[in-house]
């Protein structure tokens, strides 16, 4: 270990270090646990898994269960796998992350650069939404929308998931762009920039970080949302999470856990997929704002 | 901001722009949640039903919910649950933190492993833990056919022991996290007090519990927070993992609201148990946000 | 009439007033300097000038046009800020014509006009980079650069130095008195730095407490500070104010003041008027050159007062030696050629340059002398 001490200053003996790495790698083994059963059963034959094998590497490997998790696996009462309702997904997230994003970056810029009255408070008014027990919308929620005519649609998702995320993506905004310099924005006004040039011209091109944030954990939350999906969707905007729900809980025919744990992966695979390639950037973002100007 | 007569009419546009580009997010709110929130507390105190109807009847659906066994296991479970996941959580994470903040090789891939987790859906995650602790393919089997033919664990099975399962894929799910604050936190302390308390002969034991824990408050602060708003909120976790059984071994007040709501037509019972969520959450984030918001004016 | 004329104007958050009445008026091609220490008011004051603060009451006029309400970008004003504000994400051509796109001027007239401020502040070969890779001193250029090309009736500066390190500081400083000498543009620039506001400006306003203390040249505020606080903040090191007790002794109206050992010395006042005090307690302000050693004496003053104190520290700064003593029951502080014999303990004759020395009314802290 290096002699300079950046990070910590405190020294620990060899025993003590053993002991260390010994725990840490254990818990990674404990991680990666669920991972490991998930991808090693997903490609092995059914009587593998039944015959005691769940810890094995596949004697014989096989694509079939992802196959049959994606594209004819019974899904409710259709053999359709799961891939419409990835899509159903896809068409939810990408609409409630694009608007949720960009209202979260404006009320930001807002509630720090053109503060007013009771702004605060109206801050407040706005992360509380967070952090409510969503059970206490539902009830109400699901008449809104029916009187709206978005029951059961994909539409009705995409507004519930703005409506329940704007909190977060203005915290995000509002904390990054405090520390933002507010004599940049005086500059840009005496230079004769109006409201939204300053958004569009100054704020926005240095937003890069956060906005990689507020994208990573909208998208995150909504993929994995299954309490609206489940509540509010129809038949045919059902999303990926309570489509593999209902593959995994049917009670009839045979129990094929090699499809459930391919199906599972599917389900993760796109937020899995986003943590690896920007999860250093989601941390690096989320620092960049919370760093105390 | 009052301007004065002088003002052109694009200056005065540009005074109210701010407000105009605000509103509609905060009309949202406004109407989605803390609408939405008066109507269900309202509803809590009808006789609705299958539907929501707006005959009165006061505290009868209270007093009602109060009676029900089904309440009461869901509510033992939630202290049982909350209680553990929290503390494991906190206990795990400090620990795993202080241990990753000892210059440790590879601590890059460590924090990513450690991390994953919270990437997940918790269907996912109750998919794997749920197939992973069955006794009849699971860890119970895997254990009897490497020859320990006596090794027994039918937790996920056991009326008694289920909700430990719960607690078990929770803590895996979002612990990491909490490490992570912690670490955020290590490494937000000044190097020179840890010097200086060298200097002063502590040893590495009372130098974590005397100087670096204590300026932990701040992270431990949050950590509770949001696990403990983490807590009243865990509803899919139970239905993949567990569907809230055997029987109601598992239930917790989020999932006997869905299903009082929704399954049994008995919505002012489960708007009553939802007002009872809401009102724990804010108990313990209004206090928490209001000191937040206030320090940074 | 002024070119600049801030008329009454008052700054109020709510039912707290942090300006009060505050009246202006700035010259063409002047070069005013408003000092003093933080929360003193000089930056709100300036804000309400560029149209980015509210005026609670009273009006600014710039040309004779009524600016209350007005959009900064149409006051016609530049301002260079404390940070530089340089937009990051431009490159430094693109942030020099920022402004200029804004108000729609085409681009050929955009690039002469940049090439021409580039050329004036020596930064031509930085045009292409972003403000990221710039040094602090090029930074300040840079800023000086956006605020030339809108060619301005006022330059507005907000600290634009307390971000320099000493030495760059003096450069820059340097700097923009010849620009302002070259293109004799009306300035109004806020500092809490007393230096720079002495060499700068051609009148300084210092304030304090959100009041206007003092207007005036540079050489009224520093030989006749309206007050105790105008006296004390402006020269380094301070202004020493002892207590002193008016006498009239042969005919002239003296000060007493008390020595280390307690015994008094009479030092005889310029002005025979002093007499109107005798017999009350004044406080005797003395700037610390106006002590030196006999020999150091200014030959030009007809008033020089002796006496003979106790040394208690010497502190040589090369050029010169300050020299601490007890006056008054006070500290005060000496300033001697670096080649004065002084020793800590010794008693040491003095010279006290009375012709400089401002008297000031104990009750009201106000000048009575000169």
């Amino acid at each position: 270990m290096s002699v300079a001490s950046q990070d910590t200053a405190i020294r620990t003996g060899r025993v003590m270090r053993t002991l260390i790495y010994l725990v840490l790698l254990l818990f990674t083994l404990f991680y990666m646990l669920p991972l490991y059963v998930m991808v090693v059963n997903s490609v092995k034959p059914l009587d593998e898994i039944t015959g005691g094998g769940m810890m094995n590497l596949p004697q014989v490997f096989t694509l079939e269960p992802w196959a049959k998790a994606w594209s004819s696996a019974q899904i409710g009462v259709e053999p359709t796998g799961l891939s419409p309702y990835f899509w159903n997904s896809i068409k939810m997230v990408v609409p409630a992350v694009a608007i949720s994003t960009v209202l979260g970056a404006l009320n930001g810029y807002v509630l720090t650069k053109w503060r007013f009255r009771y702004d605060t408070i109206v801050f407040g008014l706005i992360l509380f939404a967070c952090f409510i027990p969503f059970q206490i919308v539902l009830i109400p929620m699901a008449k809104m929308l029916g009187l709206m005519g978005l029951a059961g649609t994909t539409w009705g998702l995409v507004l519930v998931h703005v409506v329940y995320g704007v909190g977060f993506t203005t915290l995000y905004f509002r904390n990054y762009y405090a520390v933002f310099p507010t004599e940049l924005i005086r500059a840009a006004q005496i230079d004769g920039a109006g409201f939204f040039q300053i958004f569009w011209r100054i704020l926005l091109p240095s937003s890069g970080p956060i906005a990689v944030v507020s994208i990573i954990w909208q998208f995150t939350n909504i993929w994995n949302d299954f309490l609206f999906g489940a509540s509010f969707a129809g038949a045919d905007s059902q999303p990926m999470t309570v489509a593999l729900n209902n593959l995994v809980q049917a009670s009839h025919g045979v129990k094929e856990y090699n499809v459930h744990f391919a199906g599972a992966i599917l389900a993760a695979l796109p937020t899995l997929l986003v943590y690896i390639v920007a999860g250093r950037y989601f941390v690096r973002g989320l620092m960049a704002g919370s760093v105390k100007g | 901001m009052a301007l004065s007569a002088n003002a052109d009419f694009k200056t005065r546009l540009q005074a109210w722009l701010p407000k105009l580009v605000l509103s509609p997010s905060l009309a949202m709110v406004l109407v989605f949640v803390y609408g939405f929130i008066l109507f269900s507390v309202y509803l809590s105190f009808t006789d609705s039903r299958l539907l929501p109807s707006f005959g009165w009847v006061g505290w009868e659906n209270y007093s009602k919910l109060w009676r029900l066994s089904h309440w009461e296991t869901s509510i033992t479970n939630m202290g049982i649950f909350a209680a553990l996941y929290i503390g494991i959580c906190t206990v795990l994470g400090l620990g795993l933190a202080i241990f990753l903040d000892q210059k440790i090789r590879g601590e890059g891939f460590i924090r990513t492993i450690y991390l994953y987790p919270m990437a997940l859906s918790f269907i996912v995650t109750g998919t794997a833990w749920k197939w992973f602790l069955d006794p009849g393919i699971g860890l119970e089997n895997v254990m009897q056919s490497w020859g320990w033919t006596s090794f027994e664990f039918d937790w996920i099975k056991n009326r008694d022991f289920a909700i430990y399962t719960v607690v078990l894929a929770a803590v895996w799910q979002t612990s990491g996290f909490v490490m992570a604050m912690f670490l955020a936190g290590l490494r937000g302390i000044d190097n020179e007090i840890l010097k200086a308390a060298q200097m002063d002969g502590a040893s590495n034991w009372n130098l974590y519990r005397r100087i670096i824990i204590p300026q932990l408050r701040p992270a431990f602060l949050s950590a509770f927070v949001i696990l403990s708003h983490l807590a009243i909120k865990t509803f899919d976790l139970v239905i993949a993992l567990t569907g809230g059984g055997p029987g109601r071994a598992t239930e917790l007040p989020a999932t006997f609201m869905y299903s009082y709501t929704f399954s049994r037509n008995q919505m002012g019972i489960g708007a009553a148990s939802a007002t009872i969520m809401l009102m724990t959450i804010a108990a313990i984030m209004i206090p928490y946000l209001y000191a937040e918001l206030r320090e940074k004016k | 009439m002024g070119f600049l004329d801030i008329d009454n104007a008052t700054k109020a958050y709510g039912s707290v007033e942090v300006l009060h009445n505050v009246d202006i008026s700035v010259q063409e091609g002047e070069f005013l300097v408003l000092v003093g220490p933080s929360g003193c008011g000089k930056s709100t004051l300036l804000n309400m000038i560029a149209g980015l603060e509210e005026i609670t009451s009273g009006e600014i006029r710039i040309k004779d046009n009524l600016m209350n309400g007005v959009h900064p970008s149409r006051r016609n004003i530049a301002m260079v800020f404390q940070s530089y504000a340089l937009y990051p994400n431009m490159t430094v051509g693109q942030n020099i014509t920022f402004g200029l796109e804004m108000h729609g001027v085409p681009k050929a007239e955009r690039e002469k006009a940049m090439k021409e401020a580039a050329a004036l502040l020596q930064i031509e070969p930085l045009l292409g980079r972003k403000p990221g890779a710039l040094s602090g001193g090029q930074r300040q250029r840079v800023a000086m650069g956006r605020a030339l090309v809108r060619n301005p009736d006022v330059f507005l500066f907000d600290e634009p130095l307390s971000n320099l390190d000493a030495k760059l500081r003096v450069d820059m400083r340097t700097e923009i008195k010849k620009l302002h000498q070259k293109l004799g543009t009306t300035i109004v620039y806020v500092t809490h730095d007393q230096i720079e506001a002495m060499t700068l400006s051609t009148r300084i306003a210092v304030m304090n407490g959100g009041y206007v203390q003092q207007l005036g040249t540079p050489q009224e505020i520093y030989d006749k500070p309206a007050n105790i606080f105008v006296a004390t903040f402006m020269g380094s090191p301070a202004m020493n104010v002892v207590k002193a007790t008016v006498a009239v002794e042969n005919g002239r109206p003296v000060a007493q003041v008390a020595l280390h050992d307690g015994s008094p010395v009479a030092l005889p006042f310029s002005q025979d008027n002093m007499a109107d005090w005798s017999g009350k307690e004044i406080l005797l302000g003395i700037r610390p050159e106006t002590i030196t050693d006999e020999d150091a004496a200014d030959r030009k003053s007809s008033n020089i007062a002796h006496l003979t104190n106790r040394i208690v520290v010497t502190e040589p700064a090369g050029s010169d030696t300050f020299v601490t003593m007890t006056l008054g029951g006070k500290d005060v502080i000496a300033r001697m050629r670096s080649d004065a014999d002084v020793r800590p303990g010794a008693d040491f004759s003095f010279a006290v340059n009375m012709e400089k020395a401002v008297a000031f009314d104990p009750a009201t802290e106000s000048r009575i002398a000169p």
